[in-house]
């Protein structure tokens, strides 16, 4: 990248020896470290995805071994859920803007930080390793008994992987919780935080309340496996029940965690390019945290079919359906942003508005799914599968492709490419609508997950679903190419291209060391948008026509 | 040394501490769901085989979990000494408080450690050569599965916090700590506390079980 006057002082231009990068405090350039990372498990998992979709074009699953596609659909869940999705918005665009938006100067604890891309780090070589050498085929769920006495494929290099990201996700989180309450600049109350950083919060809760659970959780499976202990076994008293309560006791609030930042990013974008003031701004802060709340008390809808008793069932069922009355909420209020207002359809937006529509229907399944008696027919089918992807894909995915261009300028000081930034987003959103939505029909028809074959007369919802496929990929790999290339050779960007009113916004592009020259004094809300004229006055009292 | 850096992130030393003790407060939080869920398995089994739990339980050596409950609670007594005596400003007192802490903390693996090798003895190592008696069905090794899993956690963390007391102790030796400067002491104390509070539970799931089985 080449230098220039603006470049120095900042965080990127100020010094660039390899240990400047590999010993950082800064919380921007850690984001980036999270940020080169996770794009290697991103395309580690999505050439899994790949060769899962490839191999389903054909009925009689000709392209892979059974036991083969057992270890690539394994691979694909492990990678994209603990090693791209968990740490996805958090640990890149969170780590690189609380502080900002909160007008730190750095998180509160930066060398713990850094330590936790170090674990991440750790654990996804242990991934890598254990891929090279054969892989797991017990699903990324790890079901007992399968996976402690059955299966005879390298679960417990995968475990301990995912044990050690654990400590990586609580280190970034505790870092999160307790910057949020104590770093604010002076005038950041509660109630004039940026929805991201409410969002980041919630979030952060949930990570450090249910990851150690699933650290228990592991551990049990992996001394089961190792030592032949009874825990899980029901031969020795054990019940397999169990483990799956455990497992989806974080596992269910693990979705809330990949949808809640993706809830900030959008809530952003929304009301900076409607130039309107979120509609409804308590009312989000309180469903963030409220799903965050009741999302712990609705594990059991993945359950529904193992046998726990009714009044169990019930009580899930019914919880199910009131968390999703403050995702509702949410939607509401985006849509009255929206709402006659002069919408500018750039990148970030078209990404934004993609979201609206993937969650809303990723949701409206979720209630079919929560429903007792549709349940039973549709567990452990493709409408299950097509459900999930498209509040994690069509969500979080979009959103986080969505906050990568929103603040490109800011992270990078330089623009991406417009059109570009828009053909992606579009072939993203026509992509996933293709790969998933055959899926839902698919899966109401019956095709259960996970099989390697199915009949003839549902090849052609799988054709189209790996067409769509192929679409999407494109759409992934694009960014690949024209966001490096906007490093180079993309216009300089200025401090607030946007005309946003975040703190993250009042200071260079790209932010010095510290962030800021001198501490913001925070006097106002954090949407100060004027739909009349699109005029803004920003958290700081700073304002532009 | 210099006692009290203020880091570039905060505007005065009292943010960095309440900051550091937060920063504890939210790690214990985490510590008590990954000790929870244990003890949620734990409940789980012991509701299901009643019977069998007392049995096993009933093997447990109480007077030696008891005498560490009393090491234990005794240590925080004197790790919370030492922070007063931080305080006070007496450097000798603080340094003799929290070598004993330290010194009560080895005394507890110590007295742990006999206890293992009685259990030992007794045959209630699971899987190695874990002793049925009459009566006895796999719920009992259950028990004893869970006894070694949360004692040899509890161990465990109790161990780093001897190595963190040390470490406080060699930086009191050089008088790092002062009236004005006590915020690592403040957050290894928390901690330290936290991990005698787990025995607390640890020892109601453990020893008091079937102690009216004659």
């Amino acid at each position: 990248m080449s230098t220039s006057a603006a470049d120095l002082g900042s965080y990127i231009g100020s010094e660039n020896t390899l240990s400047s990068w590999l010993l950082t405090r800064d919380h921007k350039r850690i984001a980036l470290l999270f940020f080169a990372s996770i794009t290697v498990f991103f395309f580690v998992g999505g050439f899994a995805a790949t060769l899962i979709r490839l191999h389903l074009v054909n009925p009689a699953g000709t392209l892979l071994q059974k036991e083969v596609y057992n270890r690539v659909f394994t691979m694909h869940g492990i990678v994209m859920v603990w090693f791209f999705l968990i740490p996805s918005i958090p640990a890149t665009l969170g780590n690189f803007l609380l502080p900002l938006m909160i007008g730190a100067r750095d998180l509160a604890f930066p060398r713990l930080n850094l330590f936790s891309w170090y674990l991440f780090n750790a654990s996804g070589l242990l991934a890598l390793y254990f891929l090279l050498v054969g892989g797991v085929d017990t699903g990324w769920t790890f079901y007992t008994p399968y996976s402690t006495l059955f299966a005879n494929g390298h679960v417990i290099p995968a475990v301990v992987a995912v044990f050690i990201n654990g400590f990586s996700t609580i280190a970034t989180a505790l870092n999160f919780v307790v910057t949020t309450h104590k770093l604010r600049a002076p005038g950041m109350t509660w109630f004039r935080l940026p929805l991201f950083v409410w969002a980041i919060y919630a979030t952060s809760i949930i990570m450090l309340l249910a990851t150690p659970v699933l650290a228990m959780t592991l551990a049990l499976v992996a001394l089961e496996r190792l030592a032949g202990l009874g825990i899980f076994d029901p031969r020795l008293g054990g019940d397999p029940l169990l483990f799956q309560h455990m497992f989806w006791f974080y596992s269910h609030p693990a979705v809330y965690i990949m949808i809640l930042p993706a809830m900030g990013v959008v809530s952003e974008i929304i009301t900076c390019f409607a130039r309107r003031p979120v509609f409804g701004y308590q009312g989000m802060c309180f469903a963030l945290v409220a799903i965050a709340v009741i999302g712990f008390f609705v594990w059991g809808h993945h359950m529904f079919t193992t046998g726990i008793s009714l009044t169990s069932a019930v009580v899930f069922s019914l919880m199910s359906f009131i968390v999703a009355v403050p995702s509702a909420i949410k939607v509401f209020n985006w849509t009255a942003t929206l709402h006659n207002a002069r919408i500018h359809f750039e990148a970030p937006m078209l990404y934004a508005l993609g979201f609206i529509g993937l969650f809303t229907l990723g949701g409206l399944t979720g209630l079919v799914l929560a429903t007792l008696s549709s349940d039973i027919h549709l567990q452990d089918t493709y409408f299950v599968v097509a459900h999930f992807h498209f509040i994690m894909v069509g969500g979080t995915v979009t959103a986080y492709f969505g906050g990568l261009h929103y603040w490109w300028p800011k992270i990078t000081g330089r623009h991406y490419p417009e059109m570009w930034g828009r053909a992606a987003a579009i072939l993203m959103f026509a992509g996933f609508s293709v790969t998933f939505f055959p899926q839902f029909i698919v899966g109401y028809l019956g095709m259960p997950r996970r099989y390697y074959t199915y009949p003839a007369e549902w090849q052609i919802w799988n054709v189209l679903s790996s067409a769509g496929a192929s679409i999407l990929a494109l759409g992934y790999l694009l960014p690949l190419g024209y966001l490096p290339w906007s490093l180079c050779y993309g216009r300089r960007a200025e401090a607030n291209p946007w005309g946003a009113t975040g703190l993250e916004w009042q200071t260079a592009s790209p932010p010095p060391t510290h962030n800021f020259e001198h501490t913001p004094r925070v006097t106002r809300g954090p949407y100060g948008y004027d739909p009349r004229d699109g005029s803004f006055v920003a958290q700081n009292g700073a304002s532009r026509g | 040394m210099a006692s009290a850096q203020l880091q570039v992130q905060y505007t005065d030393l009292r943010q960095q501490s309440e900051t550091a003790q937060l920063g504890m407060w939210v790690f214990i939080a985490t510590e008590v769901l990954f000790f929870g869920s244990l003890i949620w398995a734990y409940v789980v089994y012991r509701t299901a085989y009643p019977l069998q739990f007392r049995l096993a339980g009933h093997d447990s050596v109480i007077l030696l979990g008891s005498i560490n409950q009393v090491i234990l609670l005794t240590s925080s007594l004197t790790m919370v000494l030492a922070i007063r005596a931080a305080r006070a400003q007496r450097q000798r007192q603080l340094l003799d408080l929290l070598l004993l802490t330290a010194l009560l903390g080895v005394a507890f693996l110590g007295v742990k450690g006999y206890e293992y090798s009685l259990d030992a003895a007794s045959h209630a190592v699971p899987v190695l050569d874990f002793l049925f008696k009459p009566g006895y069905r796999p719920p009992a090794e259950m028990f004893w599965t869970f006894y070694f899993i949360a004692t040899g956690l509890h161990a465990l963390h109790l161990t780093i916090g001897i190595v963190l007391v040390l470490i406080l102790a060699a930086r009191a030796a050089r008088g790092a700590f002062s009236r004005g400067y006590d915020a690592p002491l403040e957050v290894i104390g928390l901690y330290w506390s936290f991990v005698d509070t787990v025995w607390l539970f640890l020892f109601a799931c453990i020893y008091p079980l079937g102690r009216s089985l004659s």
